[in-house]
């Protein structure tokens, strides 16, 4: 069986969080009564006129500069003709052949180190409405339409087929939710469909020059389901192929229950969208200054941050690829170093105790009770021996449940690590005197016995002993 | 004269010197309305409790001592494919029949704001697909000058609303010749705009890029008058020019001493009835008799000008009528299986035969493979037709030709012939694909059938073509011609 490889482009859409929609004035919250977020323009009424929110010019700029792509000077809006009863005029407004913007590139990191991955271009367009089905597509006497989303802003980002696995895909799409969080356009909620994707995939031969016959995979709203299909697919074209079949190019719809691809509609049935250059709005001359007065507006984006941390941290390219990974998770940690600079120190709270906090009670870094400074102040009191590490993990839970600050929860409960050697000898003379059998067997010569005794002075000091004065002690009675 | 047969500006004298009331005046206009209405046909919906109301009210203004605009308690015919708030507006298809518009194009605003009693709404082709208002879905409109012909089209109501006396003014619309063309049928004034100096919010799509609202009068006067309350830029349509609105009747000088008039010879050629032709040839006559100077010049892409409509057109056509599938709003099909048949059987009853024929060609004309033989290639062609116009307007202030090749016809004359009516709009058309300013005003007969001479201008030179048009007008009499009913 010859060896297969794998090859994959992304078309990502993502909504842009403009306070209006694309070409009216209503409003692009999410949820809402079905229809109350809607006027005469989204819904497409006989005679009215769609004018651009320059807003959404200036987000879709923003995230093409992040992704490294080149600004068009001149742009323009087509649309797209086809009949679906979510979309309010039977066509789409979108853009065809001069996009926003064209060429980025991301970057990720695969088992052989970083790779760019190509971005082909990225288009502004606006969003369709919702079918609402009483029980199943195929059962239902009736459809609802709720126009809520009609006219919602949305880039579309296409990538290269520059993606060798299902594994790289998934990176793709979490590198590019990473970098557009960081320049504020859009929240990419996979969940309420604010980020959305759609895969191109096809397998050839290793070593083959060509693209194999691809299929397009729709309907994946999640990471996992990205991931779960894709391999799927990969599976199925090559089973197909060794069976001496061939691949049809279609598209196929993700079934998230079975776990399988099914198909859509062939190439034959696609559509032909009679692409025409928009009537109704003038063609867009992209002012150069303004593109250099966002560009200049774009915060420090992951990549470069990462970077930074190992820079001028000196930490560990995981640590900073981690911290780096949201905005507000790399400020966090910012504001952290700042109160006490050891940033190693930090990062491991951050990483371990903290991350383990956040995801068991499922919160975000944002809603986090531990203030940075209350963080450095625990840090502060571990170093200067006030309290013990155990100790420490213990006083952070409750940190993070009742947001109050370390001193006082050490005070409180009377948590302060036991350093007197007096108070720490009486202990171990007694715990000595309970123990004669590990005690025979340290001194036959048996070192783990140690850590059994420490573990029991430790107990007895209800965990407040300083480690490493017991261990001394232990040693020198012993 | 009878009240409803005077101009929008000596009625306002008259209501000022409080000789008439603005009440009276919709009074005599509904009563003409009433006894023409069965002959002519050309209201779809008639607003007399609007008009009354604006009228009552422009009278108080008149009783209180305060200055009233030039149009205000004016009767105003408005074309059906005009959003009026809460009025039904039909664009004369079955598949709107019961739309009922929750805003007012901008237009209707601006009238609105002037003090304008809108009368009613006109009949027209289904979506100002025709050039007779035989189109419509509901009924013909005949002309007031003879019974048995068409008004012409599209805006035909609203040509006949103001030439039989049934309306002062009114507002229509114009994508290849459908203000202009009606106007010289009619006998009244009929003007296209330059592309972009009317908010097209709220005009009912049929070419996006070649549709303009425009005002159709009984004299140039009123015509810049109501150019006055419509022109100027307005947010809701991109399209829409970034330009100084200015008072159009300070154009209104009797005097055309030195202006260069260009006669394109295309316009006067083979297919041109030669009785027209004389009509023309008097006029020009007549301006060089004023001080004007008037010469043969020529449009070499003229010939190319009427397939190039007939695929932009179509085009954006098949496009903008989309949306009507019976969805959201207009009429849907009860019978359906599932929702493509549900949108099929919506549009092949909802739609009448031209607006099919023309949303297939343009349909057609967009499709994969043939987009760069047909769309591309008069997109380009429309390039060729427009530079023609800059070089001509390089040497001539205005450019004059009829505005159709014949008077009107009869009813059901062409309408067995879709190319044949095509051609009725052969001379107006290119100046829809140039953008430019178009006028049609009258200028003789042809066996009692009214003739329009059409004057057409630079790009936002509405005021040249203004005083041309008032200048001939000051100097002839045919403008006070008026139909016996």
């Amino acid at each position: 069986m010859p060896q297969y490889e794998t090859v994959i482009g992304l078309e990502v859409h993502i909504e842009l969080k403009t306070r209006s929609k694309i070409f009216c004035n209503s409003t692009t919250e999410f949820g809402g009564e079905p229809n109350t977020h809607v006027c005469p323009v989204c819904l497409g009424l006989p005679g009215v006129l769609p004018v651009v929110n320059k807003k959404v010019v200036e987000y879709a700029i923003r995230a093409a500069l992040a992704l490294n792509c080149e600004i068009a000077e001149f742009s323009k809006f087509d649309r797209k003709n086809y009949y679906y009863p979510d979309m309010p005029k039977n066509y789409q407004i979108s853009q065809y052949d001069l996009p926003i913007a064209q060429h980025g590139c991301l970057e990720i990191d695969t088992e052989n180190g970083p790779r760019k991955i190509g971005i082909t271009r990225l288009h502004m367009e606006e969003d369709t409405g919702k079918l609402v089905h009483q029980g199943t597509i195929t059962t239902t006497p009736f459809s609802l339409v709720d126009y809520n989303r009609a006219g919602v802003p949305l880039i579309e980002i296409v990538s290269e087929p520059d993606l060798r696995s299902p594994e790289e895909a998934r990176q793709y799409i979490e590198k590019m939710r990473a970098i557009i969080l960081y320049t504020g356009v859009s929240d990419c909620k996979m969940e309420e469909g604010s980020l959305r994707c759609d895969a191109n995939i096809s397998v050839r031969p290793m070593g083959m020059e060509g693209l194999g016959t691809k299929t397009e995979i729709k309907n994946l709203n999640s990471f996992k389901s990205l991931l779960k299909s894709l391999s799927y697919e990969v599976e199925r074209q090559i089973e197909t192929l060794e069976e001496g079949g061939r691949i049809i190019q279609e598209t196929r719809t993700w079934d998230e229950a079975k776990g399988v691809t099914l198909s859509m509609r062939s190439k034959e049935q696609a559509h032909d969208y009679r692409y025409l250059p928009d009537p109704d709005l003038v063609p867009m001359e992209i002012d150069r200054n303004w593109v250099d007065d966002i560009r200049r507006s774009l915060p420090e984006l992951p990549d470069e941050r990462k970077e930074r941390y190992v820079e001028e941290y000196g930490l560990p390219a995981y640590d900073a690829a981690i911290l780096t990974n949201t905005k507000e998770l790399a400020d966090y940690f910012e504001v952290c170093v700042k109160a006490w600079p050891n940033p190693k120190a930090v990062s491991n709270w951050i990483m371990g105790d903290l991350t383990r906090l956040l995801n068991s009670s499922g919160q975000e870094i944002t809603g986090c009770k531990i203030a940075p400074e209350n963080l450095a102040s625990l840090l502060r009191l571990i170093d200067k021996g006030t309290i013990s590490g155990k100790i420490a993990k213990n006083v952070f839970e409750e940190m993070f449940t009742s947001g109050r600050d370390a001193e006082s929860i050490v005070k409180e409960k009377g948590l302060l690590q036991i350093s007197d050697e007096s108070a720490i000898i009486a202990i171990v003379d007694e715990v000595l005197a309970k123990n004669p059998g590990p005690v025979d067997d340290f001194k036959a010569g048996k070192e783990r016995a140690l850590g059994f005794l420490v573990g029991q002075v430790m107990k007895a000091s209800k965990g407040k002993a300083n480690p490493e004065m017991v261990n001394k002690l232990l040693r020198e009675k012993l | 004269m009878q009240l409803f047969m005077r101009t929008a500006h000596e009625l306002h004298d008259l209501m000022m010197k409080k000789e008439i009331s603005a009440e009276e005046l919709s009074k005599a206009v509904f009563d003409r309305i009433e006894s023409a209405e069965d002959k002519i046909g050309a209201f779809i919906t008639r607003t007399t409790e609007n008009a009354f109301k604006r009228a009552r009210a422009v009278d108080r203004q008149i009783q209180s001592g305060e200055k009233i605009v030039p149009l205000a308690g004016i009767p105003l015919a408005i074309k059906d494919n005009i959003c009026t708030s809460g009025i039904l507006t039909t664009a004369g298809s079955k598949i709107l029949s019961n739309f009922v518009p929750p805003y007012s194009a901008t237009v209707v605003e601006r009238f609105d704001a002037a003090g304008a009693a809108m009368v009613g709404k006109t009949n027209l082709d289904e979506f100002a697909m025709g050039s007779s208002t035989e189109n419509s879905a509901f009924f013909v409109t005949r002309n007031p000058w003879n019974t048995s012909k068409v008004p012409g089209g599209s805006s035909g109501g609203s040509a006949a609303a103001v030439a039989a006396g049934e309306a002062v003014c009114a507002l229509g619309s114009d994508t290849g010749g459908s203000i202009r063309q009606p106007a010289s049928f009619c006998g009244v004034v009929g003007m296209k705009p330059t592309y972009g100096a009317v908010s097209r919010y709220g005009l009912i799509a049929y070419a996006s890029s070649l549709d303009q609202i425009g005002p159709l009068a009984r004299d140039v006067t009123d015509c810049a008058l109501m150019m006055n309350v419509i022109c100027g830029h307005d947010q809701l349509d991109s399209t829409s020019a970034q330009y100084q609105a200015q008072d159009y009747t300070g154009f209104l000088r009797d005097d055309v001493r030195g202006m260069r008039f260009g006669v394109p010879e295309e316009y006067m050629a083979e297919g041109i009835d030669p009785a027209v032709r004389a009509v023309i040839i008097k006029a020009m006559e007549r301006l060089e008799s004023l001080g004007a100077i008037v010469e043969y010049t020529t449009l070499p892409h003229t010939e190319y000008a009427l397939p190039t409509y007939y695929m932009i057109a179509p085009a954006e056509a098949s496009s903008n009528l989309a949306r009507y599938d019976g969805v959201r709003y207009g009429i849907r099909a009860e019978d359906a299986e599932d929702v493509i048949d549900m949108f099929m059987k919506t549009r092949s009853k909802g739609f009448g035969n031209e607006v099919k024929r023309r949303i297939m060609l343009g349909t057609y004309a967009l499709s994969a493979g043939y987009y760069d033989a047909y769309y591309l290639k008069a997109l380009k062609v429309r390039t060729l037709i427009k530079e023609d116009f800059d070089r001509a307007f390089e040497k001539y202030d205005l450019l004059l030709s009829p505005v159709s090749p014949t008077t009107a016809f009869r009813i059901g004359e062409k309408t067995d012939d879709p190319l044949q009516m095509y051609l009725s709009d052969v001379c107006t058309i290119s100046v829809n694909l140039a953008g430019i300013p178009g006028i049609s005003i009258p200028c003789g007969f042809v066996d009692g059938m009214p003739v329009g001479l059409q004057l057409m201008g630079r790009h936002f030179d509405e005021g040249t073509l203004l005083r041309a048009a008032y200048t001939f007008e000051q100097n002839t009499d045919y403008h006070k011609h008026y139909p016996e009913l």
